[in-house]
């Protein structure tokens, strides 16, 4: 079959029906949380209560039938005391040192959760404390040491062209400082894991989880078990967004050792409050920029200093900054840069995965800093960032040739065309001059990488397979999870694509590492480009072994296709195909220097944010969103658009409404009552477009689309709070209370309120 | 969060669920969430965040939108319940349930059993609501994944569906 016979199928591209949606709109989905097991136990983990410290003493209180308990310390592991990953620091339990509050210290199991909740708060821990860090100018000053030699986690140094000539030819110089607060998954299932063990077929854990060989390759460390003896399941998952990329590990971890040692199945589901306490979250970070700029307008080069906050252990801390150091120049054409990037420890849960992954922070940073520079400059957000977008033939930051088409400028004009940004503009102009509602519009440029960094892909070297049976269904086989963001679905649009057959005929495994190759983990935006690239291969190759075979010809129709399934099965066994990932030749990537091909695709976006800001209430209102966006191929409309504006509404959030409160290293507002995520009341009309321009390496010419809406909202928001009311705020979240502070320093009424002012 | 029942003693509670009578013998502090899910197995019904915040575990009480989380099962003595289940009964999905299907508003699918009640409480009480309608009604329900835009989307639709326009 042709390519453009294959075309005429239109499955990709399509709105077909979500995969296992009519399980999720019947309530019928099974989470981990709805399964139950013979003779299970529940599991529950006493945790550190302060920052840092020795332990000295562990006390079981009075009153507790001990004895009915299945009880774990570290002393019980049977493999290595950590979560395997990639520097393997972190302990599963701690032994004899805690680095942060919520550290798991025991576990618990008793088959009634009443009893064991009970017992866990009659369980007391003495420390001898030891000094602690809490913040990243204190991990700077290295005054305490509290990881490795000097607090540093990881650093990069990126260096493009002469930026110490740059100064002298400088028109202006630009300076600011930008950061960015930690911010909670908020999933809506909390984590969950129900682990079983069994002395002939070794471990077996059901999850909520993106990545089952991530923990897959955890228990086999921690348990000191072969591959063949650990097997995990990934059961629905409400809601992840990187917040079940690394921990699940711990968990499953935790249930397991409860597990082999009671001889019974453990389930182990946080409640609210642990899992926002004790689980991962955003990276904090601070951004300093420092550019030189000429007097049109455009960059010369600059200095780039990037620090996130990775709490007490590694984690994925290194690669979080990856993604943020090589997305902290932002769309713009640098002649000359230098970025410096580190990650430093402190005394608090390390952070993890979310959305973005470094990339909101620095890119926050970017957008900010471009809306300085068209001030010092004086000219427009939209001129200034006109001439500096890349252009094919330029490089990036890390010297990557662009070498496909990218439009940023049509991006721009028919961004500002959707917002009517300039009637807009001059209208708040007028308008702000009488009453207390301000209104503004702000503009982002942003661009996000698809797939893992550099020669990440490489590494992974991700296989998948489809399967096709006797009755002509074909079953898609990845370790991809589906948690919303429509895996399933994609998938098997692409494979069904591929092999011309029907929508409908075509299903996905459950992941299961007994049943499922590794095809990497669900994260980075890699499932569709990647991943889907795959799947179609090993259809294609399911198709070519059937007409190779002679039993299939150039056209077939289904029952054609089924009927050749069956006779190449009876004569040959199983129909299956694999493919494996192949680095397209023209990648090079130098992981000394940060040189080089840093992703095979990126993603561009202009988004326009407007806002009201209230002086009376001191509120700041999202009235409209508009979100433009070049994603390659849009593989399914409804998914597509629904990836954008559930972005996009996290990613108001985290600039307006979500502020975690920390006390001494521990999340003290634990809860969703005092956590705030945006309702269904508080969001603007979420305005989503596309342009498809194209990726050659993507399946059909998709790249990536799940992170790219986490960047640009917030930069776009703040830019709009400064065109409302003409303070500069530089942090965020953003919420009525730094509003307050700073515009009551200063008289409302008088004209002194539209001058800028700067605000950290 | 699982509170610890202080009263030792069970009791027998006795009400309906999705048109039937059910008996259940248990502590009269246990949540209404913890009876539908474990001790009738209607796991449809999902605990978010146990404290009344996100609606996940709506169910409808007397035809009350309410949160099964914060409802002790002895306060639910003698109502009538209708859970995701009860409105999923049939071999045909809701026009509710089609329009959330066709317009994306279940992404990972937890909050969507809660999400769905709260919409039809608010289509049987506004067949006709208008978007400002919709947001407020379904303000008591979070959902991390799609930003509610298609969510509205489907209310709106089946809404128009209903009443044939």
């Amino acid at each position: 079959m042709t390519l453009a016979k294959l075309q005429e199928h239109h499955i990709v591209g399509a709105p077909v029906p979500r995969k296992e949606g009519r399980d999720k709109v019947t309530g019928a989905a099974r989470y981990v949380d709805d399964m139950v097991l013979p003779g299970m136990l529940y599991g529950a983990t006493v945790r550190s209560t302060i920052a840092r410290g020795k332990i000295r003493k562990i006390t079981y209180g009075p009153g507790i039938p001990w004895e009915e308990f299945v009880t774990v310390t570290a002393k019980d592991i049977p493999g290595k005391n950590c979560i395997a990953l990639i520097l393997d620091d972190q302990p599963c339990l701690a032994e004899e040192t805690v680095n942060h509050p919520e550290e798991p210290t025991l576990l618990l199991a008793h088959a009634d959760r009443h009893k064991l909740r009970k017992a866990v708060e009659a369980i007391s821990i003495e420390y001898e404390p030891l000094p602690a860090v809490h913040t990243m100018a204190e991990s700077e000053q290295q005054s305490t040491i509290i990881w490795g030699s000097d607090n540093i986690f990881k650093s990069y140094l990126i260096e493009k062209g002469d930026v110490e000539a740059v100064w002298k030819e400088a028109a202006y110089i630009v300076e600011g400082e930008y950061s960015t607060g930690a911010q909670e998954q908020l999933y809506i299932e909390n984590n969950g894991v129900i682990a079983s063990f069994d002395r002939e077929k070794g471990v077996t854990v059901w999850g909520s989880l993106q990545c089952p060989y991530y923990v897959h390759k955890a228990l086999m460390a921690l348990c000191g078990l072969p591959e063949e003896k650990v097997r995990v399941v990934q059961m629905e998952t409400g809601g992840a967004f990187g917040g079940k990329e690394e921990f699940p590990s711990m968990i499953a971890a935790h249930a397991t050792l409860l597990a082999i040692k009671s001889g019974r199945p453990v389930k182990i589901v946080y409640d609210r409050m642990e899992d926002m306490a004790a689980t991962t979250k955003r990276h904090p970070s601070r951004t300093r920029h420092r550019t030189a700029v000429g007097k049109d307008g455009k960059i010369l080069g600059g200095e780039i200093e990037f620090t996130i906050d990775g709490g007490a252990y590694s984690t994925l801390s290194s690669v979080v900054l990856s993604r943020g150091t090589i997305h902290a120049g932002g769309p713009y054409y640098w002649p000359s840069v230098r970025i410096r990037a580190k990650a430093v420890a402190t005394n608090s849960p390390p952070h993890g995965a979310f959305r973005g992954f470094g990339a909101p922070q620095s890119l926050f940073a970017m957008e900010r800093h471009m809306d300085r520079i068209a001030q010092v400059v004086g000219t427009s957000p939209i001129e200034v960032r006109g001439r500096n977008f890349l252009k094919p033939g330029q490089t990036t930051t890390t010297q990557q040739t662009i070498r496909e088409e990218i439009g940023l400028d049509h991006l721009l004009s028919r961004a500002l065309k959707l917002s009517d940004y300039h009637a807009k503009k001059a209208r708040f102009a007028r308008e702000n001059k009488y009453g207390v509602l301000k209104k503004g519009i702000g503009i982002a440029a942003f661009l996000h990488g698809a797939g893992f960094t550099g020669s990440g892909e490489r590494y992974l070297n991700s296989l998948v397979g489809v399967q096709a049976g006797a009755d002509g269904s074909v079953r898609v086989l990845v370790s991809s999870a589906e948690f919303g963001q429509g895996t399933n679905t994609v998938l098997c649009q692409i494979a069904a694509e591929a092999l011309g057959l029907p929508y409908e005929n075509v299903v996905i495994a459950q992941p299961d590492t007994t049943v499922v190759p590794n095809s990497g983990p669900t994260v980075a935006s890699r499932t569709a480009m990647i991943v889907g690239k795959l799947v179609q291969s090993a259809a294609i190759s399911i198709r070519q072994t059937l007409t190779k075979t002679g039993l299939l010809g150039d056209e077939y129709t289904p029952e054609q296709f089924r009927v050749a399934c069956r006779e190449y099965i009876a004569a040959h066994g199983p129909l299956k195909a694999y493919a494996r990932y192949e680095a397209p030749a023209d990648i090079y990537w130098d992981d000394e220097h940060y040189r080089g091909e840093a992703y095979a695709a990126f993603a561009w976006a202009v988004y326009v944010a407007e806002v009201t800001v209230d002086l009376a209430t001191y509120s700041v209102t999202v009235d409209d969103f508009v979100a433009l966006q070049e994603v390659g191929k849009v593989l399914h409309p409804v998914l597509a658009a629904g990836q954008i504006t559930g972005g996009v509404a996290q990613a108001i959030g985290f600039a307006l409404y979500e502020k975690v409160v920390w006390q001494n290293g521990r999340m003290v507002n634990n809860q969703m009552t005092n956590y705030i995520m945006p309702t269904s009341a508080d969001l603007p009309p979420i305005r989503v477009f596309f342009e498809e321009i194209g990726n050659v390496h993507g399946a059909h010419g998709a790249k990536g689309i799940g992170e790219l809406p986490m960047d640009g909202p917030a930069p776009a928001i703040l830019n709009a709070v400064e065109d409302a009311i003409g303070v500069r705020f530089n942090s965020i979240p953003l919420l009525p209370e730094d509003l307050f502070e700073a515009l009551s320093a200063q008289s409302l009424d008088s004209k002194a309120s539209f001058s800028t002012r700067e605000i950290r | 969060m699982i509170p610890s029942p202080e009263t030792k003693a069970k009791c027998e509670v006795l009400f309906t669920v999705n048109g039937k009578t059910k008996k259940v013998l248990t502590h009269p502090m246990e949540r209404l969430l913890d009876v539908l899910r474990n001790e009738l197995g209607l796991t449809g019904t999902k605990e978010g965040c146990g404290e009344g915040e996100c609606g996940s575990c709506s169910v409808l009480m007397d035809g009350m939108l309410v949160n099964s989380c914060l409802i002790p099962v002895a306060q639910a003595s003698g109502a009538n319940i209708v859970t995701i289940e009860g409105i999923s009964a049939h071999a045909l999905l809701l026009p509710l349930q089609e329009a959330f299907l066709e317009c994306g508003g279940a992404q990972c699918g937890i909050c969507t059993p809660g999400m769905i009640l709260a919409a039809v409480h608010l289509l049987d009480k506004k067949p006709e609501p208008t978007l400002a309608e919709i947001r407020e009604g379904l303000a008591g329900n979070l959902c991390r994944c799609t930003g509610y835009m298609q969510i509205f989307e489907a209310v709106a639709t089946a809404a128009r569906r209903r009443v044939g326009k």
